[in-house]
């Protein structure tokens, strides 16, 4: 601790008179005895350091004792090498001539060598024309290979695991029963037996009360008994829309709706998954839901529009 | 711990009638009857200060609670008496709580709004508060009256023994195991990003401004 | 000794002449110079750490349920990949000392790579002949950001993996090409298939730092041809070279340097923690957090996603151009094409085609110090704008107004800056004072 200290305060008392870099040439130097022994100094702490970690890499690997004594040694030998380089050794300033990178004869020369290698040669626009397009095309076709997922992609991407009558189920694989979610909650659900990790399966389902819907009118009987479910996917950059408010008292705060943690989309949930704030572009995608004959949950069919984050071409 | 609904009606007339009314029925765009809202809900406004609120226009966010203990228990016996859901019994001392299940149950259900160590987020339209204060009662409370604008969990989606299990997961999450050393406050990648500026960085500048020289051109 | 090892090297490879100009090589020494050398050291800390943790890392996106050291997550179905990295935190002898080194490293490294840039565009050393070095120097820093979103991403835990459904929405945006990349990338749809992983993994462990060392090797050749710049002062010209020599003071000075910025991040890769990724846990397409944040050098991406408004281009139904091309590519395009440009359109301006050797101080010329702040401001309010949740949290402030703050900022600060930076500059030089300690 105290050589430490003694070190801290030595090397702050020699920063406080910046040495002076010499004129060029070379005068004949005084060694700089303090200098020097303050690097031994800081040799030996940094020897000590390194020491201890390993030490400690045997006795107790606790992350910051090893962090703080193998740092503490790479420190202390930079400081042993500041010292060194600006006290202890002299100071040489070099003057050096710049290179001319110009050479305006050469470059001239250059384009005649070039010509040279064409002359006598006949139509030489047509062969570069000619060359340029073999290598264009050359480079097409060595890119072509990856067309073969290409076409798919807007397949690929369309796939969707939802249909008529397929039950929804929790991320344990229960069936989901409709009486069992109360007004104000929101449910997290999946079709059964699809990956629960491609972006078209998770889905929302919240109840509200049912004179609060205001669907479009194409999409009368999706909420039975005010109950509505979405895409989780955020339309916008993909994340999952799982923030979710609502009232517990309408008149004095804001409306139901979802609103996805990554850039605050909000969609509301009484009015079809518009968007009312953030960046997405298109509104959440709707999923038809029914009541099967256990009071079950059920898709009554694919949801409104492609799920996720859009893609050139996709239908709006 | 039991309290006097006779002193809480009291209390209840000189503190919370102005809004909800004076037979606590509510008055119509501004406060909700408390008819049927429970002990439950009762006691979490009132222990997390967010009862009473000057302007029932605003979010009601955690203070100091507003009354004493004794105030509260007679409050929330009042209430009480109006019908409504009992304050659930939590213990979340019990080993046969998973803190597994808690954190797994906790991200699917909670961290999308309270961020994934409960330190408190937004949305838009309301802030979410910090977990930092909450106590496991507090916890199973919220998510079973919904204050505010936050989600209800019905007993079907978390029952009772996943719900304490999330409070326990929620009492680690304020003190969570940080072996990597200074923990800046587990909220992610913000104060890292100033750590690598402001301290990284700015220490090799000085490092730099020893080695170079600063000749005035 | 020293004579024997001279000796035998050139009597062998005739390398006298050869290491006596280079212990000879003359530096330009001004404090300022040595920003790009920190960058050049974490690079070589952050290959050193690397290597190390890609000895245990596994890039596998298999399934398997954690029994390892950490409580909370035991019992959790995860990938291979984030479990490997729980247990080279966990049970691997300072093996979370490196991985935070590691992560420390990159963030320093961005830092470095952006001052050295400020340094060069202040001072007009991205003049003729050294504007080849400003497109690779360009070039190294987009590559950087992209080196460190890719390691951020491989983890698999909650927060890289919804930094990757970001990343895969932006590709997918691109107009015309973007399905076709993002299937291509992914193996299929966003989250992909098993050989996303290794694909990721090894881009970020082979193919962009062997690009990023082959530029650097080449941004080093370049300075060595053109010799560093210097600013003006007694005995300095356009046509010589003024400094320390390499030897011995210099090589003390630089390897000093490299010592203290292994020390720094070492320092802080055992005392401060960065990325706990068993807080976070595992990624599942349909769980999030609060306040997901990338690393800082991501942020002006996602500022400007946050900023953007919900524009799109749909024609008869059908969408064109989804929004987060705007915020996630066009936003980077334009700053990374007029960093680009910069050396061409400052010749534009000045009509000045000549080879510049001496640096200018930024006050000497105000309209070129004041575009550079003006620009440079306007990506730090987007930057700034990348993390307004943590400001509307802790400061209380409505995420929805700051929104509308930031993007009038975005307009406003950077005219404000380019005025008031002109002003100040063009005092500055009038007055000679210094800008700090307001004397001589
Ligand atoms: S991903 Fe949902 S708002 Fe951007």
């Amino acid at each position: 601790m105290k050589r430490w200290l003694i070190a801290a305060l030595v090397l702050l008392l020699g920063k406080l008179r910046p040495p002076r870099a010499l004129p060029p040439g070379r005068p004949v130097r005084e060694p700089d005895r303090r200098a020097e022994n303050l690097t031994f100094l800081l040799l030996l702490c940094a020897m000590a350091a390194a020491a201890a970690f390993i030490a400690f890499y045997f006795a107790n690997p606790d992350t910051q004792f090893l962090g703080a004594t193998l740092g503490l040694a790479f420190v202390l030998l930079a400081a042993a090498c500041l010292v060194a380089g600006k006290r202890v050794v002299p100071q040489i300033e070099g003057v050096k001539e710049r290179p001319e990178l110009e050479h305006p004869f050469e470059q001239d020369e250059v384009v005649a060598v070039i010509a040279e290698g064409g002359e006598g040669v006949s139509r030489k626009r047509f062969f570069l024309l000619a060359g340029g397009g073999a290598a264009g095309l050359m480079g097409a076709a060595l890119l072509t290979p990856a067309l073969s997922c290409g076409p798919e992609a807007n397949r690929v991407l369309s796939r969707s695991p939802w249909n008529r009558g397929r039950l929804l189920v929790t991320e344990l694989d229960e069936p989901i029963v409709a009486a069992g979610i109360v007004v104000g909650e929101l449910v997290t659900a999946f079709p059964s037996g699809a990956d629960k990790e491609d972006i078209a399966s998770p889905v929302i389902v919240v109840r509200v009360r049912p004179d609060e819907l205001d669907l479009p009118d194409d999409r009368r009987g999706w909420a039975p008994e005010g109950l509505i479910g979405y895409s989780k996917i955020c339309t916008h950059a993909g994340c999952a829309v799982s923030e979710y408010r609502y009232p517990s008292y309408g008149p004095t705060a804001p409306g139901p709706a979802v609103v996805c943690p990554c850039h605050y989309s909000t969609f509301s949930v009484t009015e079809g998954g518009k968007r009312i704030f953030g960046p997405a572009g298109r509104a959440l995608p709707q999923l038809p839901l029914a009541i099967n004959g256990d009071g079950q949950l059920v898709a009554d069919g694919d949801f409104s529009g492609r799920p996720g984050p859009g893609w050139w071409g996709v239908r709006k | 711990m039991s309290g006097n609904p006779q002193r809480g009606r009291d209390l209840y007339l000189t503190g919370c009638q102005s809004c909800h009314g004076f037979d606590a029925r509510g008055i119509q765009g501004t406060a909700p009857t408390l008819h049927g809202v429970g002990a439950a809900s009762a006691d979490f406004y009132l222990t997390t200060g967010r009862m009473p609120l000057d302007d029932p226009h605003s979010q009601p966010d955690r203070t100091e609670p507003a009354y004493d203990r004794q105030s509260i228990d007679d409050l929330v016996a009042y209430i009480g008496s109006l019908g409504g859901p009992e304050i659930p019994q939590v213990d979340v001392v019990g080993g046969r709580l998973n803190l597994g299940e808690g954190q797994r149950l906790f991200t699917n259900s909670c961290a999308a709004c309270h961020q994934i160590a409960g330190r408190g987020g937004v949305m838009s339209g309301a802030f979410v508060p910090t977990l930092l204060e909450a106590t496991p009662r507090q916890v199973v409370e919220a998510a079973r009256i919904g204050p505010y604008v936050m989600p209800r969990f019905s007993e079907t989606q978390l029952n009772d023994r996943e719900l304490a299990a999330i409070a326990r997961y929620v009492q680690y999450a304020k003190h969570p195991q940080n072996p990597g050393g200074w923990a800046l406050f587990d909220v992610g990648p913000v104060p890292e990003g100033m750590v690598a500026w402001l301290i990284g960085l700015l220490a090799l500048l000085l490092v730099i401004r020893m080695l170079g020289r600063n000749e005035a051109p | 000794m020293i004579r024997r090892a001279v000796r035998f090297l050139d009597e062998r490879l005739g390398t006298a002449p050869l290491l006596k100009k280079t212990l000879q090589y003359v530096f330009p020494d001004h404090w300022t110079f040595m920003l790009g050398e920190i960058a050049l050291y974490a690079f070589v800390v952050l290959v050193a750490t690397g290597i190390y943790l890609a000895l245990f890392f596994e890039p596998s996106l298999a399934h398997v349920t954690y029994q390892g050291d950490y409580a909370p997550l035991r019992g959790h179905e995860m990938t291979k990949a984030f479990q490997s990295t729980l247990d080279l935190s966990f049970e691997t002898k300072g093996g979370l000392l490196l991985r935070q080194t590691h992560h420390w490293a990159a963030n320093v490294f961005v830092a470095a790579i952006v001052l050295h840039l400020l340094r060069i565009l202040y001072t007009g050393a991205s003049r003729k002949p050294r504007d080849l070095n400003v497109w690779i120097g360009t070039t190294l820093l987009a590559l950087a950001v992209f080196e460190g979103y890719a390691g951020y991403s491989l983890p698999d835990d909650l927060l890289s993996g919804m930094g990757l459904a970001i990343g895969y929405s932006v590709l997918l945006s691109l107009p015309v090409v973007g399905a076709w990349l993002a299937v291509l990338v992914w193996g299929g749809q966003f989250p992909g298939k098993e050989v996303f992983e290794p694909r990721l993994f090894i881009t970020h462990v082979f193919v962009i730092p062997i690009v990023m060392a082959t530029l650097i090797a080449i941004h080093l050749a370049i300075i060595v041809r053109q010799k560093h710049t210097q600013f003006p002062g007694p005995g300095r010209t356009e046509r010589n070279v003024v400094g320390s020599t390499l030897w011995p003071s210099y090589a003390l000075r630089s390897t000093s340097l490299l010592l203290a910025v292994a020390g720094v991040l070492l320092l802080l890769g055992g005392l401060v923690q960065i990325n706990p990724i068993w807080l976070y846990g595992p990624y599942h397409t349909y769980s999030a957090t609060n306040g997901a944040q990338p690393d800082w050098y991501i942020g002006w991406l996602i500022g400007a996603l946050r900023l953007m408004p919900p524009l799109e281009i749909h024609v008869f139904g059908y969408t064109l151009v989804p929004n987060p091309f705007f915020g996630g590519a066009l936003f980077p395009l334009l700053v990374f094409g007029l960093l680009y440009s910069w050396p061409a359109i400052e010749r534009r301006i000045t009509g000045d085609h000549a080879r510049h050797e001496l640096l200018d101080r930024p006050r000497d010329v105000p309209w070129r110090t004041a575009t550079i702040s003006a620009f440079f401001s306007w990506v730090a309010v987007v930057f700034l704008a990348g993390s307004q949740d943590q400001v509307a949290l802790h400061f209380h402030f409505s995420y929805v107004g700051l929104v509308w703050f930031f993007r009038v900022a975005s307009v406003v600060v950077p005219l404000v800056v380019f005025f008031v930076t002109r002003r100040v500059a063009a005092e500055l030089k009038e007055t000679e004072l210094h800008p700090l300690r307001l004397d001589r």
